[in-house]
């Protein structure tokens, strides 16, 4: 673009000059002579020409092409591993689990899934539960909450909003936390064991803390009565969510984590954006730093099957990953800076093939100003 | 009587505008249509004014207390009714209640999308800044009400037997109201007294048509002999009169005495509200109409309202946003059905409804339909309306200011009337104009004249109008002392030569310091009121030195009969007679320029002045001889008088003087000798220019005179007010030959005559003009023979008609009068080659039984109330007939300045302009060429029929003629066609049969001429032509016979200028000089459309790329209306974040600076091809937004599938991509930036920003369930929020940055060539464009 700096010559007058400007005379309609009121002020003309288009073009391929290198490279050195275990195979461990189970079986499902790392996990990792075709960003759905009861009002612990309905009342005792989108609270618990070359098992230590953001956890999500850690008395005289199988304040024994604080409950409360989703479920700290954090070998998922998805044709998974500066694994955004660099880069170069051929025609129009 | 009345204004709606405009026509159709028109359903209806006095006390309370009453309300609410009221007109407008809609839909719960308070904030805003105009307008109307309505006027108390002051808006119907000089006339009301003795009185209409020049007003018959004045307690007749109607033009009605004896009244009767009274020192009347039934008040048509052709379009687009909306929301609604469909059994994620039911998925499909009205709501770009609105205010405003449309001698500037049109202006493809005062100055300046057959050529007076031309006009204010002095011939000439000298400089000095002006100020009282009078160029006349010398031969006692041959006595008798008829045929007001608004008269009529009355007698009679000596005595007096005494006597002494062989002497003798002399008006050398009348020495002759002409200083200087500027020219041409029109009564007039003094003539009648006549008479009383004499002055054309071809007696003098007549004839064809105006100049003698025989029939019909006109104009006519041809008058109407470039510039700029004028074919087309709308390398077609069938037949010859040499080998470029055509062939050409053959000849031509034309033809023409080619058609013109043409056009422009208010008042923009037009058009017109079509794209390109975000994201929430956006920030978009750019783009964008669009008028066409806003530009600007809303929704789709990602995480950066890609988008779009765009558009950018921070940060259960906190935050700490930003917008503008720069390197319109030719010289750029 060049940048033609049109600053026509400026009538030295001012507005108030002009306006003062007879003394004592009969208030003249004569306009102001000003750079604005006439329209001359000093603009800027973004004028497309070949100066400036393909350097603009080239110096956008210059970035780009780099960036998309470095995201790309990122997001290959991201390891992640995922593994299916809804169980709709007739052949899978969970077959037998996802068919009986609804949401008012009492008898908890455990199934059992091995699988295989074949490289280590060196950084920390991020353990997810994916879900799929579960739409959380239906419009009802995501309304059917009460952020005030989750923040630890009193009276709306007692009276929750009416856009719960109709997860609003049981069993005329107000539900606690009410809605749609507690009721539905993926309830599924992962262990994760890692086969020892020697065919033993050990558990891979899970941390359920720092899951959720920061400001949700501590601002956002309050349980009622503040500091008084007896939960049950504070939920007192609430019902539980229908499809629970436990109250609120008996999702955690830990009390930084339990009640409306629960930091799976929070994580469960922020809702997906696309219907295939994943949520931070654990987190596996590095401890040393000579032993990777997963090493490479056999491992075996066990699952309390509890959250059916089977009606609506859902899928469950379990993703393991490291992390980078750009979050997760995701090729795509490196690519796309390569490719749209790549773009750029061509076209710079057609329209130079374009512009010396054609160029003759249209002398003035290479004059960069 | 009523139906009567009720035909009459019939006749007058139809004829749309007043008097001017009805042909004769007319009048026969209308006439026809009187059998057939039924009255209506008011039929009859007139009022019946009581007078407010004791005694009427129980009629008028019956009767009067059913007129309204003074006070007038301009205001539309109190302050009660305004917030019902103006609710209630907001809810007139669509778009307002579309919001409602969408509100009251928020409120249905099934329906519901976002929370109900969210969709009321964009109703509100637009509610409240609409409601807050509405108020301060209204309440600045009230303040102007208040202040008008509280005015004291005298008014006559019943009670109190008297007249006590009392406020405007306690005035009644009936009241009688005194009124002095200067007040301003409350109510309308009919003249029943008046201080003058001839029951006259004079009113300044300016308030109401802005016409300067004094009305005379005339006490209803009957009422001026009641005494020195009138008292209301005696007055006992009632007046009956027609309803209140707006015709500002007509009243009538009648007094009713209580003898039953009834007396007409008519428009001479009625004080307007609003006028001024001037020049009486105090009138009494009665009020008819008050208030709003005022017909100042009636014809006040606040401001107009039409719809400008890109409104039209924009129109249409709106409704294919609207199937757009439609399609969309059909879509969601069916795939939410069959989403629904696809479960077997209720998934969590679907709630129930509240009573624990689902919904059925065709009813759920239903509703999720409506929801999607809601949530795409934007789609519709109501926000547009409003914003036009802002942007058209902000292009009047500059318009308004700029100062290239400012006359600094009118000290006015353009006026937009109508303010939603402002883009037609760059859209015009035909212009309509005037000529006279349009294209012309409408200054009249006598130029020469032949009299009695001779040619008087006047060259000493061109020079000095060829001079006038060179120097710049402003001077014509000025007034120089010089000229008052008396200089012969010689300094004369020289003093025409000084001129430009001396007057430029002085005019650059006047230009510097005010202070000179100040003054010439103190010279002449009243400088600010020069409008009124004539400029100096129209006032001074150089002589004929010919002409002169035979004129001053006849006030010299030494021409003798044989001197002269028997036609030159003749010759002399029609020069005395055709000076006096310039003087005399007319409606000039004289006044003094020392006693401002002082009519000059003489009040004691009966003394005349006695020195000249026996004198006189003799010259006449010395005519009176010569004609006795002649074989062809005409009117003979029969006394045949030898020379008196006292005659003798005096012409020893004149004797004595003009004897010296050289007619032009030193004027030292002059003036030695005029000292001796009681008559020195006499005593002037014959080559002596005056250009003041002798007053004071007239004065010494006539003691008795009024004080207004002996007492003060520097008296003289008589100012003529004339209705049109052709008689002030012709009593200005007169005044130069020492036939000094003195001064006017409504039944006297003085003329000084230079070799005889003052003459009083009894004046008999005036016969105005009229278009139909084309012609106006004066009858009088000649003072000297006593004779009854009618002067008649008008269009050749007509005059010619009317003249004496009765066989004379004599055969010579019959000769002489056909010579006379060849040869008048010849010189006019002459003069109207020359690009003059001509007027011919006729008389009349009646005898005593012939005009007594007039008289009666004039008398039955000036008295009768039905038909007035009808029988007046009939017993014109038949007065004026048999005339005798004194000569012919060329008067010159300067070209105005600036034209030929205009109209050259406009030419360039593809508009085909039309001149309707309806002057002479010669005259038009001698204009035409001078202001270069016919060139000479081009053919002139002329089109004259006198049948139908000719004018069928002669149009397609044209057209075969044209289409030929289009095709044919000799057709080259530059040779272009230009159609003349006068009014008789084109009321052939517009009558239906061929009309589509007209309009295709004239679609071959590049300019065509309609002379002769009738007002009522100027608007058929202009409708046609609008109508049938589907152009955008300009009017303009000054005159009220332009206002019917200047309504009908899709723009109308008025002048300002010398003929009153009528085309200003009707018109959308009034502009002072012709020469604007092209700024206007060729400048601003183009930016308004421009900037206008390119911010309505904008707006569409916006909307459809914002909501189609929201559309796309329906695809993977199970078509569940959801919004991935926070609801603030998606109703905010668009009316915070992104409202303010658009508009200042609107306002301040500019594709070309001015000097280019001035420089290379073609750049115009762009605009009259709509190219910025074709349906096409539509559609690719529809797809552009399609294709960024995908790339900003599907970047970071790809980016954050599969994550984490919360709903309202993941309309953050969407949401932010969308932001800067609409503002980087207008930045592309935008031609200039100037620092007021980088302040808006960043503003903007950084509130967007801002507001997400600071809600994110502080909303921590608010706004449930779109929950913003921490969101914000962060994101704007995670690098790939930034690298998605950064990658979706150049993707989504890639397209477009490359279609730009491809168009302006491959494909150069001349639009985007003229970008660069701005560092082009001017001969480069037209071979470019030629290119």
């Amino acid at each position: 673009m060049a940048s033609s700096y049109n600053a026509k010559e400026e009538d030295g007058q001012l507005s108030g000059a002009a306006g003062s400007g007879g003394v004592g005379a009969a208030k003249s309609k004569k306009p102001d002579n000003t750079a604005f009121k006439q329209q001359r002020l000093p603009a800027w003309q973004p004028i497309l020409t070949a100066g400036t288009v393909l350097p603009a073009f080239f110096v956008i391929g210059l970035i780009f092409i780099p960036i998309g290198i470095g995201l790309l490279v990122t997001s290959n050195n991201i390891k992640e591993f995922e593994i299916d275990y809804t169980g709709s195979d007739p052949a899978s461990e969970c077959y037998n689990c996802s068919q009986t189970l609804t949401w008012n079986s009492t008898k908890p499902c455990i199934c059992k899934v091995p699988f295989t790392l074949e490289q280590s996990f060196e950084s920390d990792v991020f353990m997810y539960y994916g879900l799929s075709n579960f739409y959380q960003n239906h419009r009802r759905y995501v309304k059917s909450r009460d952020d005030s009861q989750l923040n630890g009002d009193k009276s709306s612990l007692t009276n929750p909003s009416k856009e719960c309905e109709p997860y609003r009342t049981s069993d005329s005792k107000p539900i606690a936390p009410c809605g749609a989108i507690a009721n539905s609270l993926f309830n599924d618990t992962l262990t994760l064991y890692y086969i020892n070359p020697n065919g033993t098992e050990s558990v891979v230590p899970l941390i359920k803390k720092g899951i959720a953001w920061w400001t949700d956890k501590n601002v956002k999500f309050r349980n009622p009565g503040g500091s008084n850690s007896n939960l049950t008395a504070v939920f007192q005289g609430t019902s539980k969510p229908v499809n629970w199988r436990k109250p609120v304040y008996e999702l955690d024994t830990d009390p930084e984590n339990n009640g409306f604080i629960n930091e799976d409950f929070i994580v469960w409360m922020r809702t997906a954006a696309l219907p295939t989703f994943r949520k931070l479920y654990r987190l596996i700290e590095k401890k040393n730093n000579m032993i990777p954090t997963l090493q490479r070998g056999n491992y075996t998922l066990e699952i309390t099957y509890n959250y059916p998805v089977r009606r609506f044709d859902g899928r469950k998974r379990m993703i393991l990953s490291t992390i980078s500066w750009m979050g997760g694994k995701n090729p795509f955004l490196g690519i796309a800076y390569i490719t749209v660099g790549s773009v750029c880069f061509f076209l710079g170069v057609v329209l130079l093939i374009v512009h010396h051929k054609y160029g003759n025609r249209n002398n003035s129009a290479e004059i960069p100003n | 009587m009523g139906d009567q009345m009720q035909w009459a204004r019939f006749r007058w709606q139809r004829l749309v505008s007043a008097e001017a405009s009805y042909s004769r026509e007319d009048t026969f159709s209308s006439r026809r249509c009187s059998t057939t028109y039924q009255p209506s359903r008011s039929g009859g209806k007139h009022r019946t004014v009581i007078p407010c006095l004791a005694r009427f006390n129980e009629e008028y309370e019956k009767v009067s207390k059913s007129y309204m009453n003074n006070s007038i309300r301009t205001t539309k609410y109190t302050l009660l009714n305004f917030i019902p009221m103006n609710l209630f007109e907001q809810f007139h407008r669509a778009a307002n209640l579309y919001f409602l809609f969408i509100v009251v839909l928020n409120w249905v719960p099934v329906v519901e999308a976002f929370q109900k308070e969210i969709t009321v904030i964009p109703l509100v805003v637009v509610l409240t800044v609409i409601a807050f105009k509405d108020g301060l307008e209204d309440y600045r109307r009230y303040n102007f009400d208040k202040q008008i309505n509280n005015i004291l006027t005298k008014v006559y108390s019943k009670k109190h037997q008297q007249y006590i002051d009392k406020c405007w808006k306690e005035v009644h119907v009936g009241d009688f109201i005194r009124l002095s000089c200067n007040e301003i006339i409350p109510a309308d009301m009919v003249l029943i007294h008046s201080s003058d003795p001839d029951g006259i009185c004079h009113i300044e209409t300016a308030n109401l048509d802005g016409e300067t020049n004094l009305k005379q007003r005339q006490v209803v018959k009957g009422f001026p002999e009641q005494g020195f004045e009138v008292n209301p307690e005696k007055f006992n007749s009632r007046i009956e009169c027609e309803s209140p109607n707006n015709d500002l033009n007509r009243f009538r009605g009648f007094v009713e005495h209580p003898n039953k004896e009834r007396v007409g009244l008519y428009k001479d009767n009625l004080l307007l509200r609003g006028c001024t009274i001037r020049n009486t020192e105090a009138v009494v009347g009665i009020v008819v109409y008050a208030g709003h039934e005022t017909k100042a008040m009636l014809n006040n048509s606040g401001p107009r309202y039409k719809r400008s052709k890109l409104e039209r379009r924009l129109n249409v687009d709106v409704l294919w946003s609207v199937v757009l909306l439609l399609l969309m929301c059909l879509t969601t609604a069916i795939g939410h059905g069959i989403w629904l469909n696809n479960f077997a059994e209720d998934p969590p994620f679907v709630v129930p409804e509240p009573n624990g039911k689902q919904t059925q998925p065709a009813l759920a499909g239903f509703y999720m339909f409506w929801t999607m009205i809601i949530v795409l709501q934007v789609l519709i770009p109501i926000s547009l309306y409003v914003s036009i609105e802002i942007v058209k205010l902000g292009q009047i405003f500059f318009i308004q200011s700029d100062i290239d449309l400012y006359n600094k001698k009118l000290d006015s500037t353009i006026q937009c009337r109508a303010l939603n049109i402002t883009e037609d202006l760059g859209q015009i493809q035909y212009i309509f104009s005037d000529k006279t005062g349009t294209l012309t100055e409408n200054k009249m300046v006598f130029r020469r004249c032949s009299i009695a057959g001779v040619e008087y050529s006047h060259k000493d007076n061109g020079k000095r109008l060829e001079l006038y031309q060179d120097v710049d006009s402003d001077d014509e204010e000025y007034q120089t002392g010089t000229l008052n002095t008396k200089s012969d011939l010689k300094a004369q000439s020289c003093k025409t030569l000084n001129r430009p000298r001396s007057s430029s400089s002085l005019n650059t000095l006047t230009d510097r310091c005010p202070s000179l002006h100040v003054g010439y100020a103190q010279t002449d009282t009243h400088s600010p009121c020069h409008m009124a009078f004539s400029s100096r160029m129209e006032r001074d006349v150089v002589p004929d030195p010919q002409l002169l010398r035979k004129y001053n031969l006849i006030s010299s006692p030494s021409f003798m009969p044989d001197e002269s041959s028997e036609s030159g006595s003749l010759e002399t008798k029609y020069i005395i007679e055709f000076f006096l008829a310039l003087a005399v045929c007319n409606t000039v007001v004289v006044s003094y320029p020392n006693q401002p608004r002082q009519r000059a008269r003489f009040p004691d009529i009966g003394r005349t002045p006695l020195k000249s009355l026996e004198e006189v007698k003799q010259l006449f009679q010395r005519f009176s001889v010569r004609r006795f000596n002649t074989p062809s005595s005409l009117n003979g007096t029969d006394s045949l008088s030898n020379s008196t005494s006292s005659f003798t006597s005096r012409l020893s002494i004149f004797k004595t003087r003009t004897k010296t062989p050289t007619l032009f002497k030193g004027k030292e003798e002059n003036i030695s000798e005029s000292s001796q002399k009681d008559q020195p008006s006499e005593n002037q050398p014959p080559c002596n220019i005056e250009y003041q009348p002798e007053v004071e020495e007239a004065a010494g002759s006539l003691p008795s005179k009024s004080e207004s002409t002996t007492t003060q200083p520097g008296a003289g200087e008589l100012n003529y007010e004339a209705e049109s500027p052709d008689e002030a020219a012709l009593v200005h041409a007169a005044r130069a030959y020492k036939c000094t029109l003195q001064a006017r009564t409504p039944d006297q007039l003085t003329v000084q005559l230079a070799a005889v003094g003052d003459l009083n003539f009894q004046l008999l009648h005036i016969l105005p003009f009229d278009s139909v006549r084309k012609r106006m008479s004066v009858v009088v009383r000649h003072p000297v023979t006593g004779q009854v004499v009618v002067y008649s002055k008008g269009a050749d054309s007509v005059i010619m008609d009317l003249l004496d071809n009765s066989p004379k007696d004599d055969i010579q003098l019959e000769k002489i009068l056909r010579k006379i007549k060849e040869q008048t004839q010849k010189h006019l064809d002459d003069y109207a080659r020359e690009g003059l105006r001509t007027l011919c100049i006729a008389y009349k003698v009646l005898s005593d039984a012939e005009y007594e025989e007039w008289l009666k029939l004039h008398f039955l019909a000036e008295t009768s109330i039905v038909n007035r006109e009808e029988l007046l104009l009939e017993s014109a006519v038949k007065l004026e007939t048999n005339l005798i041809l004194l000569g012919a008058t060329g008067i010159v109407d300067r070209l105005q300045e600036g034209v030929p470039e205009t109209i050259e510039a406009l030419q360039k700029a593809g508009i085909k302009i039309w001149v309707l004028t309806g002057d002479k074919q010669e005259t038009a087309i001698n204009i035409a060429y001078s202001c270069k709308l016919l060139r000479p390398t081009e053919k002139v077609v002329t089109a004259n029929c006198n049948s139908k069938d000719c004018c069928e037949v002669l149009l397609n010859t044209l057209i075969k003629e044209i289409g030929e040499s289009v095709h044919g080998p000799s057709g080259g470029p530059g040779s272009g066609f230009s159609l003349v055509i006068d009014g008789k062939t084109l009321e052939y050409a517009l009558h239906e049969s061929l009309v589509e053959t007209f309009l295709e000849l004239t679609k071959q031509c590049r300019a065509v001429v309609c002379c002769r034309s009738t007002p009522l033809q100027k608007s058929q023409v202009v409708k046609l032509v609008r109508e049938k080619l589907e152009v955008l058609a300009l009017a303009i013109g000054d005159g009220a016979n332009d206002v019917s043409m200047i309504q009908v056009a899709d723009v109308g422009i008025g002048i300002s200028g010398q003929e009153g208010m009528q085309a200003v008042m009707s018109s959308d923009f009034a502009i002072s000089r012709f020469k604007h037009l092209s700024k206007l058009l060729l400048v601003h017109g183009h930016w308004c459309y421009t900037r206008l079509a390119n911010m309505v794209l904008y707006f569409f390109y916006k909307n459809v790329a914002y909501v189609n975000l929201l559309f796309w994201y329906q695809f993977f929430c199970g078509f569940s209306g959801s919004t991935m956006t926070n609801y603030w920030i998606l109703i905010f978009f668009n009316l915070l974040f992104t409202s303010a750019p658009p508009v200042i783009y609107g306002i301040l964008d500019k594709d070309f600076p001015a000097e280019t669009l001035t420089r290379l008028p073609e750049l115009y066409k762009s605009g009259q091809s709509s190219e910025a806003y074709l349906p096409s530009t539509f559609w690719l600007t529809m797809l552009d937004a399609f294709y960024q809303s995908l790339v900003c929704f599907f970047l970071p789709y790809f980016v954050y599938a599969d994550s984490d990602i919360s709903v309202f995480s993941f309309g953050m950066p969407i949401n932010t991509c969308a932001l800067l890609i609409i503002l980087l988008h207008l930045v592309l779009e935008s031609k200039t930036l100037t620092w007021i765009h980088a302040v808006v558009l960043i503003g903007s950018g950084l509130f967007y920003f801002v507001f997400a921070v600071i809600f994110s940060a502080t909303c921590v259960t608010c706004n449930s369930p779109a929950n913003p906190f921490g969101i914000m935050e962060k994101y704007m700490s995670d690098p790939v929020f930034f690298l998605v930003c950064v990658l979706t917008t150049v993707v989504a503008l890639l397209p477009r940055f490359l279609y730009r720069y491809v168009q302006s390197i491959l494909f150069p319109t001349p639009t985007c060539k003229a970008a660069q030719f701005d560092k082009m010289t001017p001969e480069e750029c037209s071979r470019e464009i030629k290119a």
